[in-house]
């Protein structure tokens, strides 16, 4: 099956309701069996068992960020290629990534209580985290006040390039500014290096949020596609009431 | 050239006049530094501390909400598009509107800065490094919020969401004008690095920022 | 399985996570059945979709 079939919201449709069985299946074993990795995992010998969040919080900090490539990729797709589900493939991302820097920011001040004292540390990477998730607020924003779905898609596509542009230097300026401000101590959330034992949940978790991320992605795209459909049926029904 | 002098001269004349909002952001940068000591509280130490950090963040608001009549009154009463439609390539069309809204709305800020840092009880020697900071940083707020602002003139929704679009998008400069501000004025990091860095955001803000304001132009209003 | 002296935190981490996950999906589901119903409805009206008739 060629990527060109993709193009078309029908037939993508079908695609969609064949694979997404698979892909649930998947998600729900990766899960199984990360989670009972996860916290079966020995104790961080600093940080004793509060480095179970870590199998939350690290998948959720890098789906964040995927979510927002995935937005610039689909950006290149509608601006540049004129692909017809590029911008429905960046709309669906935004809410799926938000949600998971979200949780990364919450399970990073859980994380962060009983490890640094503090409910909220201004270290580079959490503010990191902070300043995309107001990006993607920003981009959440333009889709909802958008009147034509067309339209915010355009305007959504230009600000998920810039962000992406933008994302080194923000990345950049917060970790300088953190250096500036480091209190004596350093913080560092996982310790120097990962211990097998927990690399091994670790990435298992990873795949399974990763695959989470893909399975409710394609299941949006339906969604929005279904809303686009009945947005031109209701048009069109518009116009043959007045005909 | 000399369409982009008499699209600049055009936009200075129109801020200045009575609609316009050159001196209105100074008057609005004015206000929130009076406003800072009420809700800080008196202690000249700690404004002295805060200083340049309370200076940058009005500068940076004064900035944003100035923003919003960079294309709006064009685009309502037609000459966005008849700005869009000329033989100027759209990308200096913008540049130009946006060099007029720093140099009306900016430039004031810069201004008045030593004059409000008097108020913070910021060293004397540092007021002028500190509008230095401001006088690199400002054009990279104008050029930044010119994306924001195109974005928005595109959706007929201005205020707010212009200022939620653009804000985490300045945080370097903001970061980094700072940084240099408070080098210039305590001397325990040197001011050279931090502000060659905003000068350099500055300058890959131009570029960056009438690109990215064409395309929003372009993709929102065809 | 021993949680330490911070198992709170820890069961609170897992809870949000749970919670903002299955927001997500409910959100989904939701949506998809509410479009479903309404293209449904449309369709019974006997509005049809230009690519549909020209099929």
């Amino acid at each position: 099956m060629a990527v060109i079939d993709l193009a078309n919201p029908t037939r993508f449709l079908r695609i969609v309701d064949r694979v997404l069985p698979w892909l649930i299946a998947t998600t729900v074993v990766l899960f199984a069996v990360g989670l009972y990795r996860a916290l079966n995992a020995p104790d961080d010998y600093q940080q004793g068992a509060t480095v179970k969040i870590m199998f939350l919080h690290v998948p959720a900090a890098w789906l964040g960020m995927f979510g927002w490539a995935l937005m610039s990729i689909a950006a290149l797709g509608t601006l540049v290629w004129r692909h017809p589900l590029a911008d429905v493939a960046g709309k669906a991302a935004a809410p799926i990534g938000a949600a998971f820097t979200f949780i990364c920011l919450v399970t990073g001040s859980l994380w962060g209580r009983p490890t640094w004292g503090t409910y909220w540390v201004w270290d580079a990477r959490l503010t990191s985290m902070l300043v995309l998730l107001l990006l993607y607020l920003g981009v959440l924003a333009l889709y909802w006040t958008a009147e034509e779905p067309g339209r915010g898609a355009r305007a959504a596509a230009i600000l998920s390039l810039v962000g992406a542009v933008n994302l080194p230097i923000i990345k950049f300026s917060v970790d300088w500014w953190n250096t500036l401000h480091q209190p004596a101590s350093v913080f560092r959330l996982s310790g120097s290096t990962i211990d097998p034992s927990l690399l091994t949940p670790l990435l298992i978790m990873a795949l399974a949020f990763t695959f989470l991320f893909v399975t409710l992605h394609l299941a949006v795209m339906r969604n929005e596609i279904l809303r686009r459909r009945v947005r031109s049926m209701r048009l069109m029904q518009a116009q043959e009431v007045r005909a | 050239m000399n369409m982009l002098v008499a699209i600049l001269v055009r936009d200075m004349r129109l801020a200045v006049r009575v609609g316009g909002g050159a001196f209105m952001g100074a008057l609005f940068f004015l206000i929130v530094i009076t406003m800072m000591p009420f809700a800080i509280g008196p202690d000249l130490a700690l404004l002295a501390r805060i200083g340049p950090a309370i200076l940058w963040l009005g500068a940076l608001l004064a900035s944003l909400l100035a923003l919003d009549r960079l294309f709006a009154t064009d685009h309502d009463d037609g000459s966005l598009d008849l700005l869009m439609m000329g033989q100027v390539p759209l990308e200096l069309t913008v540049a130009a509107k946006a060099l007029a809204h720093w140099l009306t709305t900016g430039l004031p800020l810069v201004v008045i800065a030593p004059l409000l840092g008097l108020m913070l009880n910021i060293d004397l020697h540092a007021l002028g490094w500190l509008a230095l900071t401001l006088a690199a940083g400002t054009p990279a707020l104008t050029f930044i919020g010119l994306i924001g602002a195109a974005l928005s003139v595109a959706l007929r929704r201005g205020g707010l969401l212009l200022a939620v679009l653009v804000l985490p998008l300045t945080v370097p400069v903001l970061i980094f004008g700072v940084a240099a501000a408070n080098a210039a004025i305590a001397g325990s990091t040197p001011f050279g690095p931090a502000f060659t860095i905003l000068c350099a955001l500055s300058l890959f803000s131009l570029v960056l920022g009438p690109i990215a304001a064409t395309a929003a132009l372009r993709h929102g209003l065809e | 399985m021993s949680l330490g002296p911070h198992a709170d935190f820890i069961v609170a981490a897992y809870a949000v996570t749970l919670f903002v996950v299955a927001a997500l999906i409910a959100w989904v589901l939701l949506d998809y059945a509410a479009q479903r119903r309404v293209l449904g409805n449309l369709e019974e009206l006997g509005v049809t979709r230009r690519s549909q008739r020209e099929g």
